[in-house]
């Protein structure tokens, strides 16, 4: 595969970022930096939480902040905030609509005036033009390992590299991912059943 | 000074009421009567007294329910009043003040002067007052109770010494009525008979032992104004009022070791309205140059019409913030404050979260979830099995048997199991009635479908059904 996944990863500094797929919330966390504080925007209606515990094999739960605002309208006023100040290295933000080229622009501008990353979790197909990298994460099957993390991220948009796609695993003794080689991969082991 | 219906005294002064009035109390169960004005007096009713029956023996009797908590701030407020005689006022139960007049007497030309303006004034104010000067605190107290003109604290009945009732009855047996009576007796028996709280209390009356007057502190009141001599309606304009403001709230907050956790802003208007900004800090502080930026946003929503010509500043809720060391603490966390204050204008203060560990088994209580501005990140995060990174509330699948089921139908997805890895059972907490846990004991299994996801499903053997609560990506 020409394409390097730590070309595109960790991702870039100072920018907002979008994933989607099954695992976004996965992905998020690893993608998290190792140090610091980390804003977690999500709106209030959702019946679905985030579990502290099952956050804990990527990140320690007491570094997360969680703002709860009403609606998109203010999810994205408290994103801007927070990605220009500054304080959050890392912020992501659970979108529910598709976000126009006026709020993404805005979102990434924020992001270069504070030196922080933005993380947008979308729902498939509602991405916007001003992101930096899109990312599409799905959870595979591994037949293998029990605890298995095993994950195909496929970069979708990249605005300054190329696209790709990796099958990762994610390693907890050494706190990052491994790209599984996809010569070690028993031949349609990961998407065909059996 | 005793204010023997304080608690209806209050009432009636807003809504005079002719005719019996009364203020009832729910205790045990029954609303009985807290306080009664003169005119239920006469009629025979009495304080304790069912509230039923009053209305039996006085079916025109008007009532409202009582607010002691009222009572104890108007208490309060009387207090106040008070230091107008005497600097050396203190509250005394719920009904009473206490002075500590030596000194000031001769200021109102005398003792009888001076009670006579306080009589005046209080009847005035339409309260009954009754008054007792003493040379000590207790006969006092006595005096004002159960003194009648011109008695002597040594004539008042023993009931004064504030004695509780078989102790009362019990020397009223022994003959010994008044407190003089008391005073004469050999103390030594009394003593034995009675203890040595019967001596004390008469000491303090007669002024053998001390007994002083506490004197209460005006809490110390956080508000600064400006009234302008020319409106104004300029954001900047009303920003610099506020620096100015802020400089001298921040300077007596900082005498005192406090911090501003509310501040409130209310702008007058020439046309009389006001308005309010209200600013929730995240953290106390009392430094107006990062309190003043986060005024920003409250002021810009401000409608000045045709000017404004007041401002007042106050801190509504004060926390103690000591002084600190400079440069062992890192310039970070007020960093951090500030964006959850500014935040928190936005969204709510509460609405910004942290996750704290509980102690349960239960999944969905096993943490807790806390407004971050009032809570500290703690640690202490551990699991002994794998959780998932998502929790939602139980979605039913179909399935039976106590194994999870080959292939089973979720969110309109068509899955096949690939591996289960369990069971756990979790047993529900007995001692705490859950709906969600109705169903009994689960049996929890790590389903890692053929399709890739990995699912959380539990099996509950009491009430047999499989269900898919969390997923771990």
């Amino acid at each position: 595969m020409p394409a390097e996944l730590h070309n595109s990863f960790p991702l870039r500094r100072a920018r907002v970022h979008e994933v989607c797929g099954a695992a976004d919330m996965n992905f998020a966390a690893i993608a998290a930096p190792m140090h610091g504080p980390l804003l977690w925007i999500r709106e209030n209606w959702h019946c679905d939480t985030l579990n502290p515990f099952g956050l804990m094999p990527f990140l320690d739960p007491s570094r997360l902040l969680l703002a709860r605002p009403n609606n998109q309208t203010d999810g994205l006023a408290v994103a801007e905030e927070a990605l220009k100040d500054g304080a959050f290295p890392f912020v992501v933000i659970a979108i529910t609509r598709p976000l126009n080229l006026r709020e993404g622009r805005r979102l990434q501008l924020a992001a270069k005036a504070g030196g922080t990353t933005g993380l947008c979790l979308i729902p498939d197909g509602m991405g916007s033009n001003a992101v930096e990298t899109r990312w599409n994460v799905t959870p595979i099957f591994d037949p293998g390992r029990e605890d298995s993390t095993l994950m195909r991220w496929e970069i979708i948009k990249n605005k300054s590299g190329t696209l790709g796609a990796w099958n990762v695993q994610w390693d907890q003794q050494t706190d990052r991912v491994h790209v599984v080689s996809p010569a070690g991969e028993r031949p349609g082991s990961a998407h065909a059943p059996g | 000074m005793w204010f023997p219906r304080l608690a209806s005294d209050r009432v009636l002064r807003t809504r005079p009421v002719d005719g019996p009035f009364a203020l009832t109390l729910r205790s045990n169960n029954t609303e009985r009567l807290y306080c009664l004005n003169t005119a239920a007096e006469r009629l025979g009713l009495t304080r304790g007294m069912s509230f039923a029956d009053a209305r039996a023996f006085c079916p025109d009797l008007v009532s409202q329910p009582a607010r002691p908590d009222l009572d104890a701030r108007f208490l309060a407020i009387l207090r106040r009043w008070a230091t107008r005689y005497c600097p050396w006022v203190g509250r005394d139960g719920e009904d009473g003040l206490i002075l500590d007049v030596t000194g000031s007497t001769r200021l109102w030309g005398g003792e009888a002067q001076m009670l006579e303006d306080m009589r005046d004034r209080a009847m005035r104010a339409g309260f009954e007052v009754r008054l007792g000067l003493a040379g000590t605190r207790r006969a006092a107290w006595g005096l004002a109770h159960f003194g009648q003109n011109g008695q002597q604290p040594t004539d008042l009945p023993v009931a004064a010494l504030r004695l509780d009732d078989r102790t009362i009855t019990a020397l009223q047996r022994l003959g010994l009525r008044t407190i003089g009576d008391l005073r004469m007796a050999a103390r030594a028996p009394l003593a034995r008979r009675f203890g040595p709280e019967l001596m004390k209390r008469l000491d303090q009356a007669l002024g053998h032992l001390p007994d002083p007057v506490m004197p209460e502190r005006d809490p110390p009141h956080y508000g600064v104004r400006m009234t302008l001599p020319e409106p104004i309606g300029l954001t900047e304009d009303v920003m610099g009022v506020t620096a100015r403001l802020l400089a001298p709230l921040c300077e007596k907050l900082k005498a005192q070791e406090k911090g501003a956790r509310k501040l409130t802003l209310t702008l007058r208007r020439i046309d009389q309205g006001s308005q309010q900004v209200e600013l929730r800090l995240a953290a106390p502080m009392r430094d107006p140059n990062r309190i003043l930026p986060l005024f920003e946003r409250g002021l810009g929503e401000v409608d000045a019409g045709f000017g404004i010509d007041q401002v007042r500043l106050e801190a509504a809720l004060v926390e103690p913030l000591p002084f600190q060391q400079i440069g062992t603490r890192q310039t970070a966390p007020d960093q951090f404050d500030d964006l959850i204050t500014r935040i928190g204008t936005r969204i709510g203060l509460e609405n910004i979260q942290r996750f704290l560990p509980a102690d349960s088994h239960i999944p969905e209580r096993a943490f807790a979830i806390a407004p971050a501005a009032f809570s500290s990140a703690q640690g202490g995060w551990a699991t002994l099995r794998p959780r998932p990174l998502r929790l939602f509330p139980p979605e039913p699948i179909e399935g039976a048997g106590n194994h999870p089921p080959e292939r089973f139908r979720w969110r309109r997805m068509r899955l096949t199991t690939g591996r289960a890895t369990g069971p756990e059972r979790i047993a529900p907490e007995w001692w705490f009635p859950d709906d969600n846990w109705r169903s009994g004991i689960r049996d929890y299994w790590k389903v890692d479908t053929r399709e890739g996801r990995r699912l959380w499903l539990f099996f509950t053997p009491q009430n047999p059904g499989w269900f898919v609560q969390g997923e771990f990506s």
